[in-house]
């Protein structure tokens, strides 16, 4: 993976930067030292790292909007950084960047049960917001798996899912309304409390763009009230395309379970290795998970296990109580750490039509063989998100490149299945050269187009997003 | 309407027509079936009317793609063969607005047409999941796709549905459909004064019950759950008690459909003069805005946050406004140009606005003038 070589020009102002930066920061807010910077030099995507020029801990929408007058007046790139879980890389630095960390923006600004919101600082943790509202009996809805450390404005840059989207949709349908710093230091609101916001909707725009286009620094959330239970069924199959029909006529049928996960035999058994959540040894399993009170979740269990028995599955565990529910889960919880001791992985999030489960199932576990890797697949079936997990052995040279070809093969088959390369991770450094896979240059050109409008110099998160072949001419003008 | 028209260019057969066209010419005012546009703009008629068809329905994957031109009755009764809708709810408005012609699905996502169901499940905008459209340099561009989660570069979807055609002509979209509930039941509460009916609508919304709908006119509130029969009878048993007060029960589409439908289309102000606002508040703001404003009818939609007003002709609501905003959905040309239909933005964002058109169609040939 190529970066583009960093502005030496830049670097070469590192004192005159940070001495201006401090003017306008508390005094611990501004990071110099080398080993100090280590810790901002990657994110999620720990396969590259390179350490930034400097670091800065803002504490207030004010601060931010002084930093980015100061780096847009000098022209120093400025990389966005939420809690640096990002798996696309979205948060890399480059050596002549600023990376411009929310993790102090933490506050809650306001709880409004009435009109149902929440207004926070970005830099709180997506779990930290329901917390906030649990006592008043509410919850932010979308629950990406790192949920306990990611902060919301990573969130909102990564248009971030979960597995519960199936029913409550991901960030773009849960934000109301944005505090942005401009790439220029001006700070604007776009929308509010209300349900709707004003004018072109560039609150969608911003949510998902990956910090390409401004500094969200606080947010106003739609809460919901809590649903008053929930419970799984697990369901085993003996083939891929059984269980994918299976999910199909469940999708079909007016019930809207909150979350539907898949796990192949590779997931299943590396799963059961690791938890012992005392799975069966068969080719697919499902974990329709339902929400409501007690008897609503029976009728709709009732009816899922209905549906899935006319698909002879080879197992059917339906949850009766919160330990069973929790062993259930537990599997699938954990199919990242099992797939983690087997070795290094490579997780994809490309998603497809759901149709195409049982066909593209079928030619990763080709493609897999083909370049010798296992491959293990966990995903949202409900919504088409899949997640391959690609193993390989970091230790052994042509590994990881090995591993990052079969996972650009894999995508582009996802890309070519009517889907497309990232559902919920973003694309990041890891996935922007396969932009030109989906999208043809003129589309490109307009999303480009967009983030002109907004960062005219090009200064925001560079290199992500966009490949550097297509972007290069905008990247480089003065 | 007497939006000025040059001449009828007609409708392009095709999306290289339609390209071609807009080389070609402009400035142009987009319509679809042209009974839902409320902004002012001069041009020529450019009519998507022609661009018909649709390319792909997964009736198990809740997918369906459209040709922009496609009437909306067409799509409904594909829909309804399946068992399915169109979650949001698009209102109808020939009757507010006195229009003739048929609805496109085009037109539906250019102004982000949401009904009732929208205060639980989300707008238009939250079920496009792709667009094609041409902008204004005539070049075809697509983004989005035909899967619900999708996060693959910057989402244009989004910025397309509710554009009111000023950033390009979409050709075809590509939407998350509904599978239709088992059944449907509309819970009446009469004898509610607005500010009671706020916090009716508030309470239950805040609980876990999945309302479907919650609005409040003529001193009455609706409120509406679809579902499992079962869960609905726990459901209204929980709402009786919470609420502690007398309740209809209005059970099955025959009963409870005319209600929603006559909410979304505003029918309570057909045919009576004056002008109609479509205003975005929180719903504790509600009452007393409308206190202030003092219109000759409301109703409250979307538990308070969607406000609907019919006023004395030429009343200036937004200068009762501290926040949210409001659009003049109905009035006379003069009206409309004098207070502006769209909510004025603030400096900021109505230069990112002008910057983002003049990037899509730097010529300025669709709706010029429209949103700004």
């Amino acid at each position: 993976m190529d970066m583009p070589a960093p502005n030496s020009g830049i670097q070469a102002r590192k004192p005159e930067i940070a001495r201006r930066l401090r003017a306008v920061l508390p005094p611990d807010a501004v990071i110099e030292a080398q080993e100090e910077l280590k810790a901002y030099e990657c994110d999620a995507l720990t396969a590259y790292r390179c350490p930034p020029l400097l670091a800065v801990l803002p504490e207030t929408t004010e601060q931010v909007a002084q930093i980015m007058a100061i780096c847009h007046d000098i022209g120093v790139p400025v990389v966005p950084r939420g809690a640096g879980t990002s798996l696309a890389g979205g948060a890399l630095p480059t050596e002549d960047a600023v990376i411009l960390g929310v993790a102090r923006l933490r506050d809650v600004l306001e709880i409004n049960t009435d009109d149902r919101y929440i207004r926070v600082q970005t830099g709180m943790t997506n779990l930290a917001v329901s917390a906030a509202v649990e006592d008043e009996g509410f919850f932010y809805a979308p629950d990406p798996s790192s949920q306990l450390a990611c902060a919301i404005a990573g969130n909102i840059a990564m248009n971030s899912g979960g597995a519960h989207c199936l029913k409550y949709g991901v960030t773009t349908n849960n934000l109301l309304g944005v505090t942005m710093v401009m790439a220029d230091g001006d700070i604007v609101e776009i929308g509010g409390a209300e349900m709707e916001a004003a004018g072109l909707d560039l609150l969608g725009l911003i949510c998902g763009s990956e910090g390409q286009l401004g500094i969200v620094t606080e947010a106003t959330l739609r809460i919901l009230p809590k649903p008053e239970g929930a419970r799984p069924v697990l369901l085993g199959f003996d083939s891929n395309e059984v269980a994918g029909a299976c999910v199909a006529d469940i999708i079909r049928s007016g019930l809207i379970p909150v979350a539907i996960e898949f796990m192949d035999r590779p997931i299943i058994r590396a799963t059961e290795e690791f938890s012992g959540a005392g799975y069966p040894d068969c080719e697919a399993l499902l974990i329709v998970e339902v929400e409501g009170s007690a008897q609503e979740i029976d009728d709709q269990l009732a009816r899922i296990v209905e549906i899935a028995k006319r698909h002879d599955p080879v197992t059917i565990r339906e949850s009766e109580s919160a330990e069973e529910s929790a062993r259930i889960w537990l599997g699938r919880k954990s199919a990242f750490g099992a797939m983690g001791q087997r070795g290094d992985y490579i997780c994809l999030d490309g998603t497809i039509p759901v149709g195409e489960l049982p066909s593209v199932l079928t030619r990763i576990a080709e493609l897999g063989a083909q370049y010798g890797h296992m491959v293990g697949n966990v995903f949202h079936a409900g919504d088409g998100n899949m997640h391959p997990l690609i193993l390989y052995n970091a230790n052994e040279p042509g590994q990881l490149e090995s591993a990052e070809q079969l996972g650009a093969e894999i995508l582009k088959l996802c890309v070519d299945a009517g889907g497309c390369l990232t559902g919920e991770h973003g694309v990041g450094v890891e996935k922007r050269e396969l932009m030109t896979h989906q999208f043809a240059p003129v589309d490109l050109e307009a999303q480009m187009d967009v983030k002109d409008v907004f960062d005219p110099a090009w200064l925001l998160n560079p290199a992500k997003v966009f490949p550097l072949a297509v972007s290069a001419s905008r990247r480089t003008a003065e | 309407m007497s939006i000025s028209v040059a001449k009828e260019t007609g409708a392009p057969q095709s999306e290289a027509e339609l390209r071609d066209v807009i080389r070609a010419g402009g400035p142009f005012v987009i319509e679809g079936g042209g009974t839902r546009r409320i902004g002012l703009a001069q041009g020529e008629v450019l009519s998507t009317r022609a661009l018909t068809g649709v390319s792909l329905y997964e009736p198990g994957a809740l997918t369906l793609v459209v040709k922009a031109g496609t009437l909306l009755s067409e799509i409904t009764a594909l829909l309804a063969s399946e068992n399915q809708r169109l979650a949001f709810e698009v209102p109808d408005m020939r009757g507010l607005l006195g229009r003739d012609g048929e609805s496109t699905i085009g037109g539906v996502v250019a102004t982000n047409a949401s009904g009732p169901r929208r205060v639980a499940l989300g707008a238009c905008r939250d079920f496009c999941l792709g667009v094609r459209y041409v902008d204004g340099r005539g070049q075809v561009v697509k983004n989005g796709g035909r899967v619900m989660k999708n996060v693959t570069g910057l989402d244009l979807v989004k910025l397309m549905a509710g554009s009111h055609g000023t950033l390009g002509v979409i050709t075809e979209v590509s939407l998350k459909v509904q599978p239709l509930p088992e059944t449907v039941v509309t819970l009446k509460v009469p004898q509610c004064e607005a500010l009671d009916a706020v916090g009716i609508m508030s309470d239950i919304l805040g609980q876990p019950f999945d309302l479907t709908g919650a609005a409040w006119s003529d001193t009455t509130v609706f409120l509406r759950l679809e579902g499992i029969e079962t869960a609905l009878k726990y459901r209204i048993g929980r709402i009786r008690a919470r609420l502690g007060r007398d309740v209809a029960e209005l059970w099955g589409a025959a009963l409870s459909d005319p209600i929603w439908q006559a909410l979304r289309d505003v029918e309570q102000f057909h045919d009576r003069a004056g002008d109609v606002w479509q205003l975005s508040v929180r719903p504790s703001d509600a009452a007393a805005l409308v206190e202030a404003i003092c219109p000759e009818d409301v109703i409250y939609d979307w538990g308070g946050n969607r406000l609907w007003l019919l006023t004395a002709e030429g009343t200036d609501v937004r200068a009762k406004m501290h926040r949210g905003h409001a659009t003049l959905v109905r009035a006379s040309d003069g009206t409309k140009a004098r207070l502006g239909v769209f909510h004025p933005q603030s400096a900021a964002i109505e230069r990112v606005s002008a910057g983002l058109r003049h990037k899509f169609d730097p010529e300025g040939k669709f709706n010029r003038g429209m949103m700004g």
